[in-house]
């Protein structure tokens, strides 16, 4: 009742026909960055952040909540047609999806993606919309020390789950970490690794690090490697429709995967791309064709697919309802929000309600548009990839430098994307996994202050991490998350040894 | 574009022309004014600037404002900028109580004695407030806890240094706690703080009153006391001083010029700003945002800054902040 009454005053804002627009601009671009290999949700948050400074944040959020599912959904139309994951969360997509369009059924494929994207998009939404709040009631009551906790956890798992090695993954998460020390610390108030440098005392901006990591490092690999040039890809023939079959083998994997996708984004260390692997596998297991996966089987589409978009709404409730980014997109939405003063967490429903349910309404609205976009015109999007990559890149780098200097008005913050550009341009050579330092950088400053609250508050008595509900737990799992995977290699690779003795 | 410019200055050219043949004095006490805030947009001295802004404009005072964020380090970055443009006779600096605590916490270079103060606005009083379940009811009883264990009493509030934490230290002091002992809880911004202080995390929150208001209306905060030296209307809490704690803190906002200029041009700015200060529209953008008018300019603000200064630079240096 009370959630009817808050998603109608939403509505009544996204309706508005400025906003209406808003949102359309929103998928659109979405849907145009997903499309774009290399370019995601949380770089076209990042340049569009200085450019929105003066909207209305409702307005604001409406277009980032566009990008954010358009880029979903756009990711998979090139991983289906020329088995380019535009996406992290769509590389299980490029599996079957891309065999599907080799056979000539590249309209199935696309369809079966378009629609369970939107039907899992809508069911994660409407969960969000029910139970954001009551984490709310729930949040206030977490600790510094369950927060510190937390983090630590989504430390683990990202460096274990993320990384080619655990060593690689801790080693992109602690340079992350190293980068969110510079400035101000909150709690003394002293300036650190600033070197009597008024410029370096703001610290160095999550944005020109994600924007230099992701943008300036892509354009540089891609300059480096005369390969990644021209790709093929395969036309669109006929109508993008579905046959009753292919309707009956979907719509299960569609459901299942907004089930598993939901819990998974909303965990703090869950993410798309697990999700997508899970759905996978449980497809392959509970079909009457298993050995048309890796051959081209729909629901190899279908599952992922919807997974990848559920969990894109379950990022969204500990991001609104703690505070809490848990990908990267989820950490410029959280920048986003501290640019217009509001404070992410327990206090945003209440103070900010109309905000939060606009951009609840307005998720649901992008969903409806991007089915509507998508569905006639996935061979257009398609074309998009005709544009030279050198071309392509070499405009990113120019928006990419234009950004960030828009927003700060700054040299330094230009001199500082080259540098971390060309850090991250070295960590792709050397295949070390980017992900990890960007949630250092908003992790760390977050799980150090935490940490120190909780000591003050406990007068320096560290038995409240262990004490503590749910800090203790939590701890304990990151420690098995953090222990267990090298135990059993080792164990694995023992008795491997010893087998064919 | 350009053709807007040249109607607007033939405009102008045309309403000075009048002004000239009637003989009547200009109409602008100030030409083009810039106003620098050293703060990101959406805070408090943004909020003041560009309440000037609206002002000086809109009741004909500056042809033009035009309002420059500058943000980073508690405003010495701002500051730093604007110092570094002497005998500009029609800049402007908002800066305020907080922006002493950062010199000092920042080693910044640039102090605001390489600036011309000018005046004090606006000033928005604190509260203490504590959980609707807190066994605390009356500061009285936060001050037995304070004298008993210091350490045990850990408040919530804004960034290390600034007002909240100020008041935090200033309370100590006058209750005759060890100061040394402050158990501060620094958080990034108002809503952070809220968090903690309504999850009951932290002994008693420090923060504007307005920040507290919503939340002990719908019962889930206790107002212990305010900071101010009347009561507040609207807010069922003594003050500080009533409850025998000899403290009042504003957090007050002024405005300070370019260093370097003459006292000529210190003058007309002071004109205009008394001229601004006056109007109806600044009084009611005042009541509307909360604040409390604490107008007071020229000399009277210099002599004002100095001994605050020295109070906040006392305090900072008990509760251990600066050496």
């Amino acid at each position: 009742m009370d959630l009817l009454t808050n998603l109608a005053h939403g509505f009544a804002v996204v309706f508005q026909p400025i906003n209406l627009m808003w949102s359309l601009v929103g998928v659109t671009l979405g849907t145009l960055i997903g499309v774009l290999p290399g370019i995601g949700p949380a770089l076209t948050i990042a340049l569009l952040l200085p450019v929105t400074t003066k909207m209305d944040p409702a307005a604001a959020f409406i277009i980032f909540g566009g990008v954010y599912y358009g880029a979903m959904y756009g990711g998979s139309t090139t991983a289906i047609l020329i088995n380019t994951p535009g996406e992290s969360g769509s590389l299980v997509t490029a599996i079957d999806g891309n065999k599907m369009a080799r056979k000539g059924r590249a309209p199935a494929a696309l369809a079966t993606a378009a629609i369970g994207s939107f039907v899992a998009g809508c069911i994660g939404t409407l969960l969000l919309a029910a139970f954001a709040p009551t984490m709310v009631e729930w949040a206030v009551k977490i600790s510094p020390a369950d927060y510190f906790a937390l983090a630590i956890l989504a430390f683990v798992s990202v460096a274990c789950l993320l990384g080619r090695s655990v060593l690689a993954g801790l080693l992109s998460l602690l340079m992350g970490v190293a980068i969110a020390l510079v400035g101000i610390d909150g709690q003394s108030g002293q300036a650190r690794y600033a070197f009597g440098e008024p410029s370096l005392m703001n610290g160095i901006g999550v944005v020109v690090v994600i924007v230099a990591l992701f943008a300036v490092a892509e354009a540089l690999s891609l300059a480096a490697d005369p390969k990644a040039r021209s790709e093929e890809i395969t036309p669109l023939k006929g109508r993008v429709l579905m046959t009753r079959e292919d309707l009956r083998r979907s719509w299960k994997p569609w459901l299942r995967g907004a089930a598993i996708g939901f819990p998974f984004g909303a965990l703090p260390a869950g993410g798309a791309e697990i999700p997508t692997f899970l759905s996978y596998s449980l497809e392959r297991k509970l079909s009457d064709h298993p050995e048309e996966f890796g051959e081209g089987a729909i629901e190899g589409v279908a599952g992922p697919e919807a997974a990848n978009n559920a969990a894109v709404a379950g990022v969204m409730a500990p991001l609104l309802a703690l505070g809490l980014p848990t990908s990267a997109t989820a950490a410029i939405l959280l920048a986003a929000f501290q640019q217009y003063g509001l404070q992410p967490g327990p206090t945003l429903f209440s103070g900010s309600s109309t905000l939060v349910w606009s951009l609840i309404a307005s998720l649901l609205l992008g969903n409806l548009m991007l089915l509507l976009l998508n569905l006639p015109m996935a061979g257009l999007w398609a074309r998009l990839l005709y544009i030279p990559r050198p071309f392509l890149y070499a405009g990113i780098l120019v928006f990419a430098t234009l950004g960030v200097y828009g927003a700060s008005r700054s040299l330094n913050d230009v001199i500082f994307m080259l540098i971390v550009g060309l850090m991250g341009f070295a960590m792709r050579r050397l295949d070390f996994p980017i992900a990890p330092m960007v949630v250092g950088l908003v992790l760390g400053p977050m799980a150090e202050q935490h940490f120190r609250r909780a000591m003050q508050i406990s007068q320096d008595d560290w038995t409240v991490f262990f004490t503590s509900t749910p800090a203790g737990p939590l701890l304990a799992l990151a420690a098995v998350l953090a222990i267990a995977p090298p135990l059993i290699r080792r164990w694995r690779r023992k008795s491997a040894q010893t087998a064919p003795a | 574009m350009s053709n807007f410019r040249s109607l607007r200055s033939a405009v102008a050219a045309a309403a000075l022309g009048l002004a000239l043949a009637t003989g009547a004095a200009p109409a602008f006490a100030a030409e083009d004014l810039t106003i620098t805030v050293p703060a990101n947009p959406g805070g408090g001295w943004d909020q003041t600037g560009r309440a000037m802004a609206e002002v000086l404009q809109g009741e004909k005072l500056a042809r033009s404002v035009e309002v420059d964020n500058v943000a980073g380090a508690g405003g010495t970055i701002g500051l730093a900028q604007f110092a570094s443009r002497p005998g500009e006779p029609d800049a402007l600096l908002v800066m305020g109580l907080v922006m002493t605590g950062a010199i000092l916490t920042n080693n910044s270079p640039v102090t605001l004695e390489s600036t011309t103060p000018l005046a004090r606005l606006t000033s928005e009083y604190e509260g203490l407030v504590v959980p609707a379940d807190s066994p605390l009811k009356t500061v009285g009883e936060l001050v037995e806890k304070l004298k008993a264990d210091p350490a045990s009493v850990s408040w919530g509030g804004g960034s290390a240094g600034g007002t909240d934490h100020i008041l935090a230290g200033l309370v100590m002091k006058a209750v005759g706690a060890d100061t040394s002992k402050l158990n501060y809880v620094a958080h990034s911004g108002g809503g952070e703080a809220l968090a903690s202080i309504l999850g009951g995390h932290v002994t008693v929150g420090v923060s504007g009153v307005g920040e507290f208001v919503e939340q002990a209306k719908t019962g889930k905060l206790r107002f212990l006391a305010v900071s101010s030296d009347a009561r507040i209307d609207g807010v069922e809490a003594p003050t500080l001083a009533e409850s025998g704690v000899d403290v009042v803190l504003g957090n007050w906002r002024g405005v300070v010029g370019a260093p370097d200029i003459d006292d000529e041009e210190r003058a007309a700015l002071l004109v205009t700003l008394d001229a601004m200060a006056a109007t109806e529209a600044w009084k009611k953008i005042l009541s509307a945002r909360g604040w409390t008018d604490a107008y007071l300019s020229g000399d009277a603000f210099a002599e004002f800054l100095k001994e605050d200064d020295a109070r906040v630079v006392q305090t900072l240096k008990d509760i251990g902040l600066v050496e």
